[in-house]
């Protein structure tokens, strides 16, 4: 836990486009373990909010419950939040969006709250497409009710107790692939250089975005045996390719070493630029990413980086055909067909 | 023989003009509903009060079915016992339906078989009609020859029962609008069926319907069709729900009348979403997200959704978020019997979900109130911000009632409550969500992105203090929860009033009842006060219970509380609220899934 939080700002901070500096995106301090790697994924939110110039009050943030689902506390204090019930979040992000379309919905889930009791919640909000950010912070483990194992433990993985994990993990990842999610990247907490542009392109993204970040839990399972520890993440780590998110109009500057550059136009102009680095692999080809992480698997790897995209994705919205006005904001004018019109149903009636 | 039987006249003797009770025995999934529904509604064009009831299986096809119906002069048109004419369409169910019939009354059979000698009673009359050999002879297609078997019946009994043609006619004209075609073919069934009577029968029967002028502007329809039509006009822009019976025809109503009314004219897009979720949790999850964020939103189910529901509720609640919910009361406890009514989630929905709760339930007796409390809950949602759990039943919601018309005000806005705007929070110093400005436990809420930097909030299930701010101290605990008190008791005088039967006290007895005992607690209390037994009578409406209540109970010493449940629930209630001596508040119950019936009541109050 982060018992202090200097209030001294260097007077120079830069600012975003809106005036901003990073502070403004913060939220409250944090109550995690210090060292959480929910902490981290936290900031990174913050900086990537921060660099996409996002209103922080056209924001709002969602969660189940544990201790990943707290987080969204810990960042955009000047966004509404929602902390709801366990592994319910996806319904609640669901109404909260079709409420009102012009918001950026940020959904915090952890491991325990989507592969277990929120699974059937996580499946269907895929299907649906919600327009939104999913994050799962993912430490293979149940924090907040003390080092039980989660349902994306590996098969074998020690947990600090001592006790190993027979059963097979949910890859969250593939599944999410497999069930038609337009946009699934899987990270890791301590690899913000990755994770910043991920969720910026995430944040971009027209449809459901899914990032499964590997985000270890220092308390229960940060021990040798977990694979879900820092120095598992570390040494495991198989990237699909260094990514940046590349804004709109901005000229791609950054340079490369050897190997194969792509560079995917998102649907706005802006775009994910890579370096492949497994040439059997096309993000935008639903086969070859879960192929892509399968044979990641076999090897004992995490696949980390964009793993499949579908740029022009048909969101809820866009199925249910709602009005362009947020329903939220109709009033009785619209909503109501007055007396006349009932007078005629009750006709109908007779 | 059986013919010549029914060529007798009348066993009784009496004549029953207006006032008897029909019932149809089907095969479920024959398309007996529609011509059942002709019958029904041919009654009511002709100005005589009538009601119809299904009772079905659950099942989709090939199990038995009845629709019952009351023809009844003196618009008593709750249920009941006994059946004066039976039309048997159903083999299966044979046995029952000839036992069922009372002396002197009529049994109506398909003739194409021959009818068992264990079938016949000495003290009815049958009519034999060879339906079947009819049907097959004048139609070709298979399925015409399944339908107009029903239709044939209908004219039959138009002839035996001294129904106007022209009413079936009429009736036949507004079903088949825009499919003229089907309009002859459904005319020569009828025909037939009169013809049939008009050869072998003596016509019309002692038992029958005379024209009258008693419906007056009243409309014949279903409860969870008037309760989708109010979500439509009470403003609801989000309904989501999840398949079970007897609830799914209220969102389905809703998406029905919304796809008409609710649509952009210019852009063609939709203006109200309508998701059929994963299940229950998902339903109310999704309905409670869009309560927060400023839309008005509505779920729709029965028990075993509402028990799945119970966690959010709790959450609404405690993180006073506005939701309308409707459930449809079916027979339980679990699956119960889904096709069957009850009235036993009373206790179910006022307390819902763990720890301290209190729920503001609404209870509508007819359509019109279906329409009414429907329209009123977003009102009472957004103003109290806190659940609001709307209980029909099936009786209600799935037969067809004979109701006041609809009726809507023009002048009317939406009460939304207290939302601050980016202009209110300017001049607002610092806001707190969950801060009692006005003393009546109602706090202020804001909606996402109202301004940059005022009214953001963090809303959890969790407790909090006054500013939304996580805490665990007891006293901010305890203070919250006082409030939320305070809000209940606020509520008390804005949910619908009760209905007092009388202007002053006349007895020192009452008796109470809510929803669709209305029916048969009305016609008892009719019968009771010719056999010189006078009560004071009350009908709530809501929970909780207003000032106006608790003075009516506190003001009697007798009070029988009529409801359709095991448990007496609504009883229960009454003395936890209002602290009621249990002595004085008799039940009188009927919970065996069908309607409840003034006999019931009187058998229990004598
Ligand atoms: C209905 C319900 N059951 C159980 C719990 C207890 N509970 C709280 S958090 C949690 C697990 C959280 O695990 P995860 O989602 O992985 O989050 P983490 O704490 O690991 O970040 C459980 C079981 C609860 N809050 N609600
Ligand atoms: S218990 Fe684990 S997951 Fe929870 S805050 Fe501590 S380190 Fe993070
Ligand atoms: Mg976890």
């Amino acid at each position: 836990m982060t018992f202090y939080k200097p209030s001294f700002r260097h007077p120079e901070l830069p600012k975003n486009k809106l005036g901003y500096t990073s502070a403004e995106y913060e939220g409250v301090i944090s109550t995690l373990c210090a060292g959480c790697g929910h902490d981290s994924i936290s900031t990174a939110i913050v900086q990537a909010c921060f660099e996409l110039d996002i209103e922080p009050h056209k924001v709002a943030k969602l969660s189940g419950i544990g201790c990943s689902s707290k987080t969204p506390a810990y960042f955009l204090s000047n966004s509404h939040g929602f902390n709801s019930v366990h592994g319910r979040m996806p319904a609640v992000a669901t109404g909260a969006n079709l409420a009102n379309k012009e918001l950026l919905y940020i959904g915090v889930s952890g491991d325990g709250d989507s592969a277990s009791i929120g699974m059937g919640q996580f499946v269907h909000v895929i299907r649906k497409n919600l327009n939104m950010v999913y994050i799962c912070m993912n430490n293979g483990v149940y924090g907040l009710t003390k080092g039980q194992d989660s349902a994306t433990a590996d098969v074998g993985s020690i947990s600090k107790a001592g006790s190993v994990n027979p059963y097979p993990p949910i890859d969250l990842a593939s599944l999410a692939i497999e069930l038609g999610a337009s946009f699934v990247a899987q990270s890791f907490s301590g690899d913000k250089d990755q994770l910043i542009p991920l969720l910026k392109a995430a944040i971009n993204h027209p449809g459901f975005a899914f990032l499964n970040v590997v985000s270890p839990c220092v308390t229960f399972n940060n021990n040798p045996g977990s694979t879900k520890s820092y120095q598992f993440a570390r040494e495991h780590a198989a990237c699909t390719g260094r990514a940046d998110y590349v804004p709109v109009m901005d000229p791609i500057t950054k340079s490369y070493g050897e190997g194969e550059v792509t560079t995917i136009e998102l649907h706005d102009g802006s775009a994910l630029q890579f370096h492949k680095l497994d040439n059997e692999w096309n993000p935008e080809d639903r086969l070859s990413a879960i192929s892509a992480l399968k044979r990641a698997e076999e090897k004992q790897e995490v696949l980390t980086g964009l793993l499949y995209i579908n740029r022009n994705p048909k969101e809820l919205h866009n199925i249910l055909n709602t009005s362009d006005t947020p329903l939220n904001r109709l009033n009785e004018a619209t909503l109501c067909p007055g007396n006349d019109i009932l007078q005629d149903i009750n006709e109908g009636f007779r | 023989m059986l013919e010549s039987q029914a060529l007798a006249a009348d066993k009784t003797g009496t004549t029953k003009v207006n006032d008897f009770v029909i019932r149809f025995a089907n095969v479920n999934g024959t398309g007996s509903a529609s011509a059942n529904f002709l019958f029904t509604k041919a009654i009511f064009r002709m100005g005589v009060p009538v009601t119809p009831k299904n009772i079905f299986p659950s099942n989709i096809q090939g199990l038995p079915t009845w629709y019952e119906v009351r023809v009844n002069e003196n618009g008593w048109l709750g249920r009941r016992e006994g059946v004066d004419f039976m039309v048997c369409m159903n083999p299966q169910s044979m046995h029952q339906d000839v036992a069922c019939v009372k002396p002197g009354g009529y049994f109506l059979y398909d003739s194409s078989k021959h009818l068992h000698d264990e079938f016949i009673r000495e003290d009815i009359t049958y009519f034999g009609i060879p339906l079947m050999d009819m049907s097959n002879a004048a139609f070709t297609d298979p399925r015409q020859r399944q339908l107009f078997k029903n239709v044939i019946y209908v004219g039959a009994l138009s002839a035996l029962l001294n129904i106007e043609f022209t009413a079936l006619e009429n009736v036949l004209q507004s079903q088949f609008k825009g499919k003229e075609k089907l309009i002859s073919p459904n005319i020569k069934a009828l025909q037939m069926g009169v013809d049939y009577v008009k050869e072998h029968f003596e016509f019309p029967l002692n038992m029958r319907v005379e024209r009258r002028d008693l419906v007056k502007d009243s409309i014949m329809i279903d409860g969870n069709t008037a309760c989708g039509i109010g979500a439509v006009y009470g403003g609801a822009t989000v309904c989501a729900w999840y398949p079970i019976t007897p609830s799914t025809s209220t969102p389905e109503a809703f998406n029905e009348y919304a796809s008409k009314f609710r649509i952009d004219p210019i852009t063609g897009k939709k203006n109200y979403a309508f998701v059929q979720a994963e299940d229950e949790l998902s339903a109310i999850g999704m309905a409670i997200g869009a309560g927060w964020n400023g839309a008005r939103s509505f779920t729709a189910t029965s028990g075993p959704g509402v028990s799945l529901m119970n966690e959010f509720l709790g959450l609404a609640y405690f993180a006073e978020i506005p939701v309308v919910l409707i459930d449809i009361q079916r027979t339980g406890p679990s699956t119960g019997m889904p096709t069957r009514t009850q009235q036993s989630d009373v206790m179910e929905a006022a307390y819902a979900s763990h720890g301290d709760t209190k729920h503001i339930v609404l209870f509508p007796s007819t359509p019109k109130e279906c329409f009414d409390f429907t329209a009123e809950s977003f009102d009472l949602a957004e103003q109290l911000q806190t659940p609001i759990l709307l209980l029909s039943d099936l009786d209600l919601g799935m037969n067809d009632h004979m109701s006041e018309p609809l009726k809507w005000d023009d002048n009317r806005t939406f009460k939304r409550g207290k939302v601050l705007s980016a202009q209110d929070l300017e001049k607002i110093e610092n806001f707190g969500r969950y801060l009692d400005v006005d003393g009546d436990g109602i706090p202020y809420r804001t909606y996402p992105g109202t301004h940059p930097t005022k009214g953001s909030y963090f809303t959890r299930g969790t407790s909090k203090n006054e500013y939304a701010k996580y805490t665990e101290d007891s006293d901010s605990y305890k203070k919250n929860m006082d409030r939320l008190l305070v809000k209940f008791n606020t509520a008390k005088e804005m949910v619908p009033a009760p209905h007092f039967y009388q202007d002053e006290k006349k007895s020192a007895t009452a008796i109470v009842f809510y929803g669709t005992s209305i029916y048969a607690a009305e016609e008892a209390m009719h019968i009771l006060q010719k056999q010189g037994m006078v009560m004071d009578a009350m009908r709530i409406k809501s929970f909780p219970f207003s000032k106006s209540v608790e003075e009516f109970v506190n003001s009697h010493d007798k009070i029988y509380v009529v409801e359709q449940n095991r448990d007496a629930q609504l009883r229960s209630l009454m003395m936890i609220e209002m602290g009621i001596n249990p002595n004085k508040l008799i039940p009188v119950l009927n919970y065996n899934g069908m309607p409840i019936t003034a006999d019931d009541i009187i058998s229990q109050i004598k």
